[in-house]
């Protein structure tokens, strides 16, 4: 118990092994001949090889037992990478569901991060167009619904999986109220900000890596100090991204009844620090896609080049849960209380 | 990852917030908006009274700098005047680093019992973000040196005991080789002091010095060795020593204003608000990485550049959103009816633009931070 803001021993092992593996495995070529359905079944086969799908769930149940603070560092590494798999959505759906084929990674879940409407459909489910496991809200409940996934979906700008899918539909199972599933959005925010965070860490590293080697007027434009400033900006927002998804990683694992104390700028309450990853991580993201991609000059535009990828995904992955002010707004309403009350 | 403090940590922290509370009146805030003095000897007196400063002094007693970031992040989030101790405590520690024994014995005492203040002189009036240019003459005669020139923005230099003074003492050296550092008693005789007044109500100054005589004793970390000496004070400066967490204290203020005057219902103010939380959550998490690293044996220098960067911009777009918020209210001051937050609205939106400016310009931290951290070639 004290301040001690670096990676376990553990945890340099495990961000070790998966940038190894994406980097072997999941090069930007197979993100980019995924698309665009954004999702690549052979690599799924090589993520479940590896044991990540069952990584956060329970021993009892056949799982890893990874901590929050574990999964972050996984979450990071797919962002880097943009892996066309869904294995941020896989993890933290598995917060509350134990289902051996979901565990082994046989069959993939997703999350329904808005409730259905009024009709029973979830719509535009991240991950949904190739999950075969949806958990979500439908009503006043929290529900799992099997049925088989449409492997196809609506053409988007992240190449998501995305898709609409029934909340009532296929074998439904009601966990129960649909607070139950709070557990389950938090982790997705926090794992979607930690895979954000490594989207803003790969745009940096690309914009970076241009501009050392490409010259105009006879010198890297690496060496122009308006190029230099933007691109410093970078490092200190992924920097502050990180740290913020690793406090509220240790929050959610270790803290129950935190603190919501901001006007002394003490908050250890686990759901708040997820949502101002989220939000925080998104604007890191845009800004080192928007920068890098400019950095590149007309090249950044070209599809030939993978920035452009990055920038796409950027904003697929901040803004599927919804328009970040709706979401600015519920963390005003946990951290200052709602209008009404 | 382990965000929380030690329990030895959170007891001292709430020592230092009972003291806070004590002595960090109203009336107290109010003295350094009429004097121009961001400093409160009543404060600095009890905190090295109970030990606080010695343990929060990197390399003395506990010397943790987990502990220093602390201290002045309770002082900082409460609007305590601390500029003053900030300095002293800073100063002290690189006394402990670089200085002789006879110099720790006679001047650390001073600083960490809350009595002495320090003041520091680099810049000059030509030579700010270029401070290795600086021309102030230090010439050895006999056993004394025998400083000549100016100085720009010696902050304190009005309440101060002690100066550190950067100087050229080699003028055929390249320019970081040819400095040295003095440390000298204020009251040392060829110093002068003429206020400069500021935008942000703070009084500086500038000071001038004429044949002021010192023996070796005065000088801290080596003869032409000040440049060393000077990276090492930036490095406790930047990020560590406060000066990152300057928005809370304004929240505050505007949070009561806004929720008195029917404005927090706004949604626009509602998200801004919520935006600038998490900046200061973020400003937070960064200095407390500073004080880590330092803690585990490293300096954080670099680091101290981007706290500094995000810390400073965070805390100016609170002022921007904060004082248009309150529209007219937002342009009132201290005293006047209706003035927004108290008017402490109106004083950061004067108060912030500074601190981008002293302690290294942005830019200089932004330069700092594609050199060394994105390994960028040298700007053009
Ligand atoms: C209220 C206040 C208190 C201060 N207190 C102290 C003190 O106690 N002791 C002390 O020694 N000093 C103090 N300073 C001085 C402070 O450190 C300097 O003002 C600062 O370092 C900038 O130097 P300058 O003012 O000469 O600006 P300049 O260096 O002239 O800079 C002017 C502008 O040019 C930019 N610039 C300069 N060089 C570069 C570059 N290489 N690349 C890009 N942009 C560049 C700067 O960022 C800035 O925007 C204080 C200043 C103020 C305002």
């Amino acid at each position: 118990m004290s301040v001690d803001l670096g990676l376990s021993p553990d945890q340099e092992s495990i961000a070790e092994l998966f940038d190894g593996f994406f980097n072997n495995e999941a090069p930007p070529a197979v993100a980019r001949a995924a698309e665009p359905l954004g999702f690549d079944r052979d690599l799924w086969n090589k993520v479940i090889e590896l044991g990540a799908p069952g990584m956060g769930s329970a021993p009892e149940n056949g799982g890893g037992g990874a901590s929050l603070g574990d999964l972050v560092v996984v979450a990071e590494t797919v962002g880097r990478s943009i892996a066309p798999v869904p294995l941020v959505d896989h993890l933290a759906a598995l917060s509350l569901l134990t289902d051996g084929d979901l565990v082994a990674g046989e069959a993939i879940a997703a999350v329904a991060v808005r409730p259905a409407d009024a009709n029973g459909v979830w719509s535009l489910v991240p991950a949904g167009a190739v999950a075969d496991v949806v958990i979500g809200i439908d009503g006043h409940e929290t529900v799992v619904v099997r049925s088989t996934p449409p492997m196809s979906g609506p053409r988007n700008h992240g190449s998501m999986p995305l898709a609409d899918r029934s909340a009532r539909e296929g074998t439904r199972t009601v966990l129960g109220p649909a607070s139950l599933f709070d557990t389950v959005l938090d982790r997705w925010k926090l794992l979607t900000a930690a895979a954000l965070v490594g989207i803003a860490d790969a745009a940096k590293e690309l914009g970076v890596n241009y501009v050392k080697e490409r010259e105009q007027f006879g010198v890297p434009v690496g060496s122009f100090q308006a190029v230099q400033h933007g691109l410093a900006d970078l490092p200190v927002a992924i920097d502050g991204g990180r740290l913020l998804t690793h406090k509220a990683a240790w929050a959610l694992d270790n803290v129950t009844d935190g603190l919501i104390d901001w006007a002394n700028n003490d908050i250890t309450d686990g759901p708040a620090l997820a949502t101002m990853s989220l939000l925080f991580a998104a604007d890191a993201a845009v800004m080192a896609t928007d920068r890098s991609l400019h950095y590149h000059g007309g090249y950044g535009f070209a599809e030939e080049y993978d920035i452009q990828m990055y920038y796409r995904r950027a904003r697929g992955w901040s803004l599927i849960l919804d328009d970040p002010t709706t979401v600015s707004l519920s963390l005003a309403d946990r951290l200052f209380g709602s209008v009404e009350g | 990852m382990d965000f929380s403090l030690s329990p030895e940590v959170v007891e001292f922290r709430d020592e230092i917030r009972r003291i806070v509370r004590e002595f960090v009146t109203p009336e107290i805030a109010d003295r350094m908006h009429t004097t121009g003095v961001f400093d409160a000897p009543e404060l600095n007196l009890e905190l090295g009274r109970r030990g606080i400063l010695e343990r929060a002094c990197p390399g003395l007693g506990k010397g943790d700098p987990i502990e220093m970031y602390v201290m002045f992040n309770e002082l900082e989030k409460a609007g305590a005047p601390y500029d003053g101790l900030a300095v002293a405590l800073m100063i002290a520690a690189v006394v402990n680093k670089l200085g002789t024994d006879e110099q720790k014995e006679r001047i650390i005492p001073s600083i960490i019992s809350g009595e002495a203040l320090v003041c520091m002189g680099y810049s000059e009036a030509d030579f700010g973000s270029d401070v290795a240019s600086i021309k102030t003459r230090a010439v050895k005669d006999g056993d004394e040196w025998v400083i000549n020139g100016s100085k720009m923005w010696t902050t304190l230099a009005q309440v101060a005991e002690w100066l550190i003074l950067l100087t050229r003492t080699d003028l055929d050296l390249p320019k970081h080789k040819g400095l040295t550092m003095f440390i000298l008693p204020m009251n040392t005789p060829g110093i002068t002091v003429e206020p400069v007044h500021t935008l942000g109500t703070e009084i500086t100054n500038a000071t001038w010095y004429d044949d002021v005589r010192v023996g070796d004793e005065a000088v801290l970390g080596g003869e032409n060795n000040g440049w060393r000496t000077m990276t090492t004070v930036l490095a406790f400066e930047r990020g560590v020593m406060g000066g990152t967490n300057a928005g809370v204290p304004l929240l505050r203020h505007f949070h009561e204003w806004a929720v008195a005057n029917g404005v927090f219902n706004e949604p626009t103010t509602r998200e801004r608000m919520a935006r600038s939380v998490i900046d200061m959550q973020v400003a937070t998490l960064l200095t407390m990485r500073s004080a880590w690293i330092a803690s585990s044996g490293g300096m954080p220098g670099l680091e101290g550049s981007m706290t500094k960067v995000f810390a400073v911009e965070a805390y100016q777009r609170a002022s921007r959103w904060t004082q248009a918020t309150a529209g007219p209210a937002g342009l009132l001051q201290f005293h006047e009816e209706g003035a927004a937050g108290e008017g402490f609205v109106e004083y950061d939106a004067r108060h912030s633009p500074v601190m981008s400016i002293y302690g290294g310009t942005t830019e200089i931290n932004r330069n700092n931070i594609a050199e060394r951290h994105l390994g960028l070639p040298k700007s053009r």
